[in-house]
């Protein structure tokens, strides 16, 4: 059996990373909205969905005027990818705007419903748009970056078989890596970053030192969402194939991570996100061969909502969180 | 116009007239229109109308009755719309008696369960599983199917299934704060769902999506029922057993310490709530209604897969709550009606309708934006909407308000105290 896993671990870790990175970058949306807001942004997987369908929609617009033959592909997904993160920043401002901040003050319970509320109506947004156009809500994107990779790991011991990836893998991971350098490099160092700290820690004293609450919020929903929006290209431009309710379950599993990672710390939710693709991807493979076949790749998701329970039970702050006592 | 309103106010024979010449009205024009659905639902508004007069509640109870047993069945049983008309209304019946369970535990208790079609899943498997074959496949004892006989006894036991699952979630689930609860009850609702579909292997028990065919009818001495009118009574049965004990539930010391946890945990702990307890008890009391009317689901289906029990499932009851007004029981029930026959009823007949029109070329009319297809869409939109505009429901909850001088009165000479109500300002603030 050890054998066996050994065999497919090197295809396990690449899948695995790619999809790690996806969740991460996912994470980073919820956990900053909580963080600032202790609001569980039901709507977050919604604008990664809607990132995909738009940056698809922008790549078979491309191909359909003859673009994508004519510019170099990475210059055009550059293109899709900034065009697409402003689009989808610009939405996640406007769902704060009108669904999140006239309950501010409300209880929390009311805030959620109306959270769930904009999850579903973007579904179905995206739905009926898609179905419009085209016919059909399940969208298949342009082929690009196809060309496979071998990484020999047959060469360092014939107990490990060689990992394929596709070019598209490599972007996926590198531009996640860049976003998060870049978010990590925005809120730790410059002056709005530290405005953004300050928020989540204490909103009426921030608002004291002359810091603008309201619209430190909206950043906060812009960045997240354009972050959400850009990762939805990769997903698309990685997998192929997309269809409007992707979202839901995805932003589940990446709500998972950010619990896991300890939900309002940055760093912890793309360790967490990394860490979920691993397990979730090493579970798909090999929980058949682990319970004897009694549990499929089927129960994958199974096994990611198990993760969130038993990490909300035994270590509610997270992995890498601190522990909060509720104050009266 | 305000004249007539005022002299209505107040004068209870006038609203009796009133409603019995409405009554008449609409069961006249059921009875002689048989295909008009709109004829049919202003029967049921009746019923509204109903609440809104000034009657005392027994006498409410008695004309509810007869128009829920006698009324309705009677005018629309002449015509070919009957079962289709009372297969509306016991699926009506199903989902007031869901909504009212999830209403104790979103509304009463204030836990947000996203994941409550979970329980109704139960309850039908519970039954169906028993009421087919499929129990032999893993059980090496006793004669299945069982007999429609049975199915009096599968309510209850649904009914205990459910709850038992509603406790098992909770104990670890209700340890996480508020917001976390309404994740984890969400994946847990995928995971029954995930679980039910794979479970035909190792061991086959729920046949997994392929589903249970041919679930045995519900049978009473020889008599089956088979039809959607006879589903009806089973319903309404179940229905006032649970309407009865929400509302007894709701003004009992239980009920108390439910909207006392909804308010403050810290506060409510503080005043000697058990918190765990109370949360468990109300995730058990909501699922087991849910449990039950899986059970009568499952007999009323004849078939039992994991597909009727999606997340869109648990979210519309959860519309409905919010809808009719968290915490308030009339209102629930008017939001489950409203959202049930939406579905049922107006977004499919105007689809046919628009559909029709683009048919005869009168205006084109894409297929993507059917009015069936777009729940999400309408859902979502009313979730948002009553949450910003309108978060105590349609019919804002009602607590009663003790007099204290004459509660003092009372305790003395016992006499029976006033209470007069006012609106519940849980969700207002």
């Amino acid at each position: 059996m050890v054998a066996e896993i050994l065999q497919s671990l090197p295809q396990v870790l690449v899948d695995g990373l790619a999809l790690g990175a996806i969740y991460a970058v996912i994470a980073l949306g919820y956990t900053m909205v909580y963080g600032i807001l202790e609001l569980i942004n039901f709507a977050h997987g919604e604008i990664f969905m809607a990132g995909a369908f738009i940056g698809v929609a922008m790549l078979i617009l491309m191909t359909g005027m003859g673009w994508l033959a004519a510019m170099p592909a990475v210059l055009a997904l550059i293109l899709v990818l900034v065009v697409t993160s402003i689009l989808t920043g610009f939405m996640g401002v406007g769902i704060e705007r009108m669904a999140y901040r006239p309950l501010r003050n409300a209880p929390k319970l009311i805030t959620l419903i109306s959270a769930i509320g904009v999850s579903f109506l973007l579904q179905d947004l995206v739905r009926f748009i898609t179905e419009y156009k085209r016919g059909n809500y399940i969208l298949t994107g342009p082929s690009m970056f196809n060309e496979q990779f071998a990484i020999k790991f047959s060469s360092i011991s014939s107990s490990f078989s060689d990992a394929f990836f596709k070019t598209s893998t490599i972007i996926l991971i590198i531009s996640v890596v860049l976003m998060m350098i870049g978010l990590d490099f925005f809120v730790n160092k410059t002056k709005w970053g530290m405005a953004m700290r300050a928020v989540a820690q204490d909103r009426e004293t921030a608002s004291l030192m002359s810091i603008n609450v309201n619209k430190i919020i909206s950043l906060t929903f812009f960045i997240g969402s354009a972050l959400g929006g850009a990762t939805g290209v990769l997903f698309a431009v990685q997998y192929g194939t997309i269809d409007p309710y992707i979202g839901f379950i995805l932003g589940l599993k990446a709500f998972t991570a950010a619990v896991l990672g300890g939900i309002g710390n940055i760093r912890g939710a793309m360790a967490g996100g990394i860490m979920l693709g691993l397990l979730e991807m090493f579970a798909a493979a090999n929980l058949q061969l682990l319970t004897g076949g009694i549990f499929g790749a089927e129960y994958k998701d199974v096994f990611a909502f198990a993760i969130l329970i038993i990490v909300l039970i035994f270590k509610p702050e997270g992995l890498f969180g601190k522990a909060v006592t509720e104050k009266v | 116009m305000q004249k007539l309103t005022n002299k209505i106010k107040g004068n209870k024979l006038a609203q009796i007239i009133l409603l019995v010449l409405y009554v008449l009205v609409t069961s006249l024009s059921l009875y002689l229109a048989q295909a008009s659905v709109t004829a049919f639902l202003l029967l049921l508004f009746s019923l509204l109308l109903l609440y809104y007069t000034e009657l005392p509640d027994r006498l409410k109870w008695v004309i509810a009755g007869v128009v829920l047993v006698g009324v309705i069945p009677f005018v629309s049983s002449t015509g070919p719309g009957y079962q289709s008309y009372m297969e509306v209304a016991t699926v009506v019946g199903i989902y007031v008696a869901m909504a009212l369970g999830l209403n104790i535990v979103v509304g009463l208790a204030g836990l947000l369960d996203l994941g409550f079609v979970a329980f109704f899943a139960i309850g039908a498997y519970t039954y169906g599983i028993f009421a087919t074959g499929q129990a032999e496949k893993f059980m090496p004892f006793g004669d299945f199917p069982l007999s429609g006989e049975s199915f009096w006894i599968f309510i209850l036991i649904g009914c205990f299934v459910a709850a038992l699952f509603g406790v098992l979630l909770g104990i670890p689930v209700l340890r996480v704060k508020g917001d976390y609860l309404a994740i984890v009850t969400l994946g847990f609702g995928e995971i029954i769902r995930i679980v039910f579909n794979n479970l035909d292997k190792p061991v086959n028990i729920t046949n997994g999506a392929m589903g249970l065919a041919s679930v045995k009818p519900p049978e009473i001495f020889g008599y089956q029922f088979v039809y959607p009118n006879q589903f009806y009574y089973i319903v309404l049965a179940i229905l006032l057993f649970v309407i009865l004990a929400v509302r007894r539930f709701e003004f009992s010391r239980i009920g108390r310490s439910w909207k006392a946890v909804r308010e403050n945990e810290i506060a409510a702990q503080s005043m000697g709530i058990h918190l765990v307890r109370t949360k468990l008890l109300a995730f058990a009391i909501g699922a087991s209604f849910s449990g039950m009317m899986g059970v009568v689901f499952a007999a009323k289906q004849t078939f039992v897969d994991p597909t009727s029990f999606t997340l869109l499932e648990s979210i519309t009851i959860l519309v409905m709550v919010i809808l009719g007004g968290m915490g308030s029981v009339p209102g629930v029930i008017l939001g489950a009606a409203v959202i049930t026959i939406l579905n049922l009823q107006v977004l499919t007949e105007v689809t046919n309708y628009l559909n029709q029109l683009s048919l005869n070329g009168v205006i084109s009319f894409p297929e993507a934006l059917a009015p069936a297809k777009m729940q999400r869409f309408i859902f979502g939109a009313i979730l948002i909407i009553f949450a910003i505009y309108r978060p105590q429901g349609l019919i804002p909850a009602k607590n009663p308000v003790f007099d204290e001088e004459s509660l003092k009165e009372g305790s003395k000479k016992h006499r029976k105290e006033q209470i007069t109500v006012e609106h519940d300002k849980g969700f207002q603030a």
